[in-house]
């Protein structure tokens, strides 16, 4: 545990200092890249709540981060075109402002969570894997079928939405941003498996029957922690589309799923900061394999494929050893 | 018009459907007998189309392009099994999800860098090409028709494989408790390979079958591969007999789904937004017939759990 907990200090700092130097250096790339590997990271912390702790292989983690992504698009889209986003029963108009795209992004995550995850878990095992993705599947084609906020094409949103204080158009600003909830967002996980909800998830997924003696039932213990990871999850859209300042259904699409996915194993599963590692060393290895070669995704099966069959418990298992602390 | 083509409709369903099933009958089997989930699987319905597409592309013949993709799948498959899945049997499920997961990345770059970015396409040999005259005069596709016979051809075979032979007694053992087939003398390991490669080839077939009618291309396997979770969620998980009825009534509901769902909300919309509409709710179509299935029945229509 102490190495793991050194290891985890390291990464937050090597993830803090790489920009800094960055801003020094005038590579402002390389902000936007340590950006992206924060975003994606705290999709994983997402994902991680419902994988490591909860045991759900869930494999349509794309449809919370693309309903993130799409609900900054959808209260953004109508500020740029100077209108508001509805009319009836009352007149509301869309907003640029983060902390309140962030909230409906939180939120309508959950709440997708909550659908998907209520009739998901009526089952378990690969039937549970197969239906995420199904119902990852039905929303990206729901997104490009519905031409409101641009079908197949997606939406741009011009202007990178603002936050109190801050400069968000200013990369070094938006990374710290966002370096800033992924930290929120690690420390949340931290102490919710170690709460006496995350020992009553950490039961339910070790032996449901065992948990359901106990007098928890595993299936709400269960839900509400895929609910939480659903809301991460979005949020982490939301600030993947500022990122990009654009939405597609790209997004909702099940290599995305598959992605953030390889975030969690690549680092380790159920490691606090696995989810950060496996993300750094994923853009890494994208940006490293792409620059030489184009067919850069053919090494990382490759190099993927290594990884499973001979490097278990991924790069904080591997470093930090296997064990994983149970306090 | 509407009752002819509706006809014609579900015959393009039950097209689909049966096409499905090739895809979904190998999933299933091995996931019923080796405990497997195969992301993969879509990756060797695009080898099958691409071996189809380049051998028919050289020797200008059809059937040795359709025999080279059932080659080329069940070689494909084997060579997999053999390197890499074999090791995968004792993982849990989320090794197996990653590793077949990094497979279909090895399997889709390959193929780019061997084939190039654009598609190739592949024409329906000349015998089958053009439309027949059905009873009441619809004029259908014959290729699509000798589809559906293969498909329903195919399906009986598997039945009488499984069911009747050495090979699907082994397989239905090997499904029920496969230590003590071990222990009986059968080399397991051997018919892993071998159920895997038969899935393989099912795959292959299905996806040089329907390259004729789309482009072949990268990607073109994953979509398809989803479908067929769908059909083995909803026929039960190592069922044959589910996979066949899952994936006709898939086949139907989607078509069928993208057919009346515009007319349907046509009767009180304007006919814009009930394309609109209407194309939206055909596309989730089968996930909510998923989603219904499951809360009736969580194992699926012939599961066993």
């Amino acid at each position: 545990m102490r190495r793991e907990a050194i290891l985890n200090a390291a990464i937050a700092i090597a993830l803090l200092a790489v920009p800094l130097a960055a801003q020094a250096m005038g590579e402002p790339f390389v902000i936007t890249l340590a950006t992206k590997v924060a975003i994606l990271a705290l999709a994983g912390v997402g994902l991680n709540i419902a994988l490591g702790l909860g045991g759900m292989v869930s494999l349509g983690h794309a449809a919370f981060f693309g309903i993130g992504g799409y609900a900054m698009a959808v209260l953004a889209a109508p500020v740029q075109a100077y209108e508001p986003l509805m009319t009836w029963p009352v007149e509301v108009a869309g907003t640029k402002s983060m902390p309140i795209i962030w909230l409906a992004a939180t939120l309508a995550g959950g709440l997708a969570a909550l659908a998907i995850g209520a009739l998901s878990l009526r089952t378990s095992g690969v039937y549970f894997i197969m239906i995420t993705l199904a119902f990852g599947q039905m929303l990206y084609y729901f997104a490009i079928s519905w031409p409101a906020y641009g079908g197949e094409d997606g939406l741009s949103i011009y202007v990178r939405n603002g936050f109190p204080g801050l400069n968000t158009l200013e990369p070094l600003q938006f990374f710290a941003l966002c370096y800033g909830v992924l930290m929120v967002a690690l420390l949340f996980s931290r102490v919710l498996a170690r709460s006496r909800f995350g020992l009553a998830l950490a039961g339910a997924r070790q032996n449901p029957l065992r948990s359901a003696a106990l007098g928890i039932r595993p299936y709400s213990v269960k839900l509400t922690a895929f609910v939480i990871s659903g809301a991460i999850t979005g949020l982490a859209g939301a600030l993947f589309a500022d990122l990009n300042r654009f939405v597609s259904p790209a997004m909702l699409s099940w290599q995305t799923s598959g992605e953030i996915m390889v975030f969690v194993i690549l680092g380790g599963v159920a490691r606090l900061f696995g989810p950060v590692a496996g993300a750094a060393l994923f853009i890494l290895l994208e940006h490293w394999l792409g620059g030489f070669s184009e067919y850069w995704k053919l090494f990382l099966g490759l190099a993927l494929l290594g990884i499973v069959l001979f490097a278990r418990g991924g790069l904080i298992g591997t470093i930090a050893g296997r064990e994983v602390a149970h306090d | 018009m509407s009752a002819m083509l509706l006809i014609e409709q579900v015959l393009n369903g039950l097209q689909y459907g049966v096409m499905l099933f090739l895809m979904a009958a190998g999933l299933t089997l091995v996931f019923g007998v080796m405990g497997l989930i195969n992301l993969a699987h879509g990756a060797l319905f695009m080898v099958g189309a691409f071996a189809c597409a380049s051998v028919a592309a050289a020797t200008g013949s059809f059937w040795l392009g359709l025999a080279a993709s059932l080659a080329a799948a069940a070689a494909a498959g084997a060579i997999v099994e053999l390197t890499v899945i074999r090791r995968l049997y004792a993982r849990d499920h989320l090794d197996q999800v990653l590793a077949t997961f990094a497979l279909i990345l090895v399997f889709s770059e390959g193929t780019r860098w061997l084939f190039g970015s654009f598609p190739l396409y592949l024409d329906i040999p000349p015998a089958l090409a053009g439309p027949v005259t059905l009873p009441g005069g619809i004029d259908y596709p014959l290729y699509r028709l000798v589809l559906i016979g293969i498909g329903l051809a195919i399906a009986g075979g598997l039945f009488w494989l499984i069911g009747r032979t050495r090979l699907g007694i082994r397989i239905r053992a090997g499904e029920a408790d496969r230590e003590m087939i071990a222990a009986l003398g059968v080399d397991i390991s051997r018919l892993y390979t071998i159920v895997f490669a038969l899935g393989a080839a099912l795959a292959g077939l299905a996806g040089a079958l329907v390259g004729a009618l789309q482009s072949v291309q990268v990607g073109m396997g994953e979509p398809v591969l989803i479908l067929a979770f769908v059909v083995i969620v909803i026929g039960g998980i190592g069922s044959i007999k589910g996979a066949l009825v899952g994936a006709i009534l898939v086949g139907l509901t989607d078509t069928l789904g993208r057919f009346l769902l515009p007319v349907l909300f046509g009767a009180f919309m304007p006919p814009s937004q009930a394309t609109t509409v209407g194309a939206a709710l055909a596309s989730m179509l089968i996930y909510i017939l998923m989603a219904g299935v499951l809360v009736v029945r969580p194992g699926g229509l012939f599961g066993r759990a």
